[in-house]
């Protein structure tokens, strides 16, 4: 038992946290561009679903002349309120879809780049899987700051695109709660998307060998 | 001198390393057997193409021989699954590397602790023990810089801590003074010579410097894919007298 124990090697989460968080702090520029698009695409897709349910919101506190002007501005309201369209819905997909593929190549480049860092890693003794902890980390935060920030973003435009159609009425009924749900759910989104594009990646960079490490260039 | 007691820490066996290289097989290593005994200070050398890098990672445990066996502390090499190789890695050989090979994102303290961490140390015992070693290669003062703020011959001795973590058996040095200049070079030399000394690791190196056969105990020549010669440090002062 005791020589099983002393076969093992670790890396304790906390020390992944460590390590994947100052992997992004200094190539802060870098990841900051893959998170650009994260947050790009969902804040589009932010856009559209606080923009609908900020709606649902002031129409049922609005009188019927702020309901005329919704309607007659192009919205179009079905027997349960406002929602997305068959069109908004297809925008949004292929927003994320071209999102996914933007940070799959994103980190594919990244792990190119780092093949020097995973060979030297192994040769330290790193298992296939401590290398798959950090990529994942790594996107796991990139998920969450990009879907944060771009859902506040979403959420802001969403906001004032309302406001300028629409006036004060749209602040005035503004729902806190609804508008952090949307925000919620849209970091959630992007941090599963993150997931989704590191998955390959870090499988590729995990494989690689210790000897590249000894490479020239 | 340390006691160079008979265990082989290193012990090839008939070694052979193929490669595909497009259509045609390459016969990189054509039955490589030698004996590396503890303590000893062993380079390799032989011109580029002539199987040294693939011999180097056959001793590294970094690839797997076509045929042959390979030991490492009497451990067959083949016989390790991913788990116990990293193990191996982690506890049993410390790399050096042409490039340096510090972790960029991390400190040089950091740098050194990473193998401890891997080998499950306490927090305090590894910090502690982290800045021995950096006090043992003389860089104690510049445990917070990163690599980019330190010299090649100051990275080269943060590597040269972080090979000695875990207290290796081996060293494995490749090319370690190809990036440095003269006199950093033999810094770095006289460094691992002294660790050989002092804690009787065993070192291994693939070089080209002269200066680094003048401390060996014994330097491999390989040519195409075989050991062309063993020469001992006694002979190697007459056959190398006039180039040094």
């Amino acid at each position: 038992m005791q020589q099983v124990i002393q076969k093992q090697v670790v890396l304790p989460w906390r020390q992944v946290g460590r390590i994947a968080f100052q992997s992004i702090r200094v190539r802060l520029s870098r990841s900051l561009i893959t998170t650009a698009t994260l947050a790009l695409a969902i804040a589009f897709v932010a856009y559209t679903w606080s923009g609908y349910s900020l709606l649902n919101v002031v129409w049922s506190h609005a009188d019927s002349s702020l309901q005329e002007q919704i309607v007659t501005s192009g919205y179009e309201r079905a027997e349960d309120g406002f929602g997305t369209t068959p069109k908004d819905r297809w925008l949004a997909i292929l927003s994320l879809l071209v999102c996914v593929v933007g940070i799959v190549n994103a980190q594919l480049m990244a792990v190119t780049e780092r093949f020097r860092e995973i060979g030297t890693l192994k040769c330290l003794g790193a298992l296939d899987t401590f290398i798959l902890r950090i990529f994942v980390l790594e996107a796991i935060y990139q998920g969450v700051f990009g879907g944060f920030v771009g859902g506040l973003a979403g959420v802001l435009v969403a906001t004032l695109a309302l406001l300028a159609k629409f006036g004060f009425a749209i602040l005035r009924w503004w729902p806190p709660g609804a508008m952090l749900i949307t925000v919620a759910s849209a970091t959630l989104l992007a941090m599963f998307l993150s997931l989704l594009g590191v998955i390959y990646p870090a499988l590729v960079a995990a494989r690689m060998q210790p000897a590249i490490a000894m490479r020239a260039e | 001198m340390t006691q160079i007691d008979e265990h082989n820490v290193v012990r090839l066996s008939q070694v052979t390393k193929m490669f595909k290289m497009g259509e045609t097989l390459v016969e990189a290593l054509k039955g490589v057997s030698l004996a590396i005994k503890r303590g000893e200070y062993i380079s390799i050398m032989g011109p580029s193409g002539s199987g040294k890098s693939t011999l180097f990672n056959m001793i590294g445990a970094l690839d797997k021989p076509t045929s042959g066996k390979v030991f490492i502390d009497e451990v067959d090499v083949a016989q390790l699954d991913a788990y116990e190789l990293a193990w191996l890695r982690c506890r049993k050989i410390g790399y050096i590397f042409q490039t340096f090979n510090l972790i960029q994102v991390m400190t040089a303290i950091e740098n050194v602790t990473l193998p401890m961490i891997f080998a499950g140390m306490s927090q305090d015992e590894y910090q502690q023990k982290g800045m021995e070693l950096l006090k043992l290669v003389g860089l104690a003062e510049r445990y917070q810089h990163r690599p980019s703020e330190l010299s090649g011959g100051q990275q080269q001795r943060v590597a040269v801590a972080r090979a000695l973590a875990n207290d290796p058996a081996i060293i494995l040095a490749d090319e370690p003074t190809g990036n440095l200049d003269l006199t950093t070079g033999e810094e770095i030399i006289n460094l691992l010579k002294q660790l050989s000394m002092e804690r009787s690791v065993t070192i291994i190196s693939a070089t080209h410097d002269i200066k680094m056969l003048n401390v060996s105990d014994r330097v491999i020549w390989i040519r195409d894919g075989m050991v062309d010669r063993i020469e001992d440090r006694a002979n190697l002062k007459i056959s190398i007298g006039q180039v040094a």
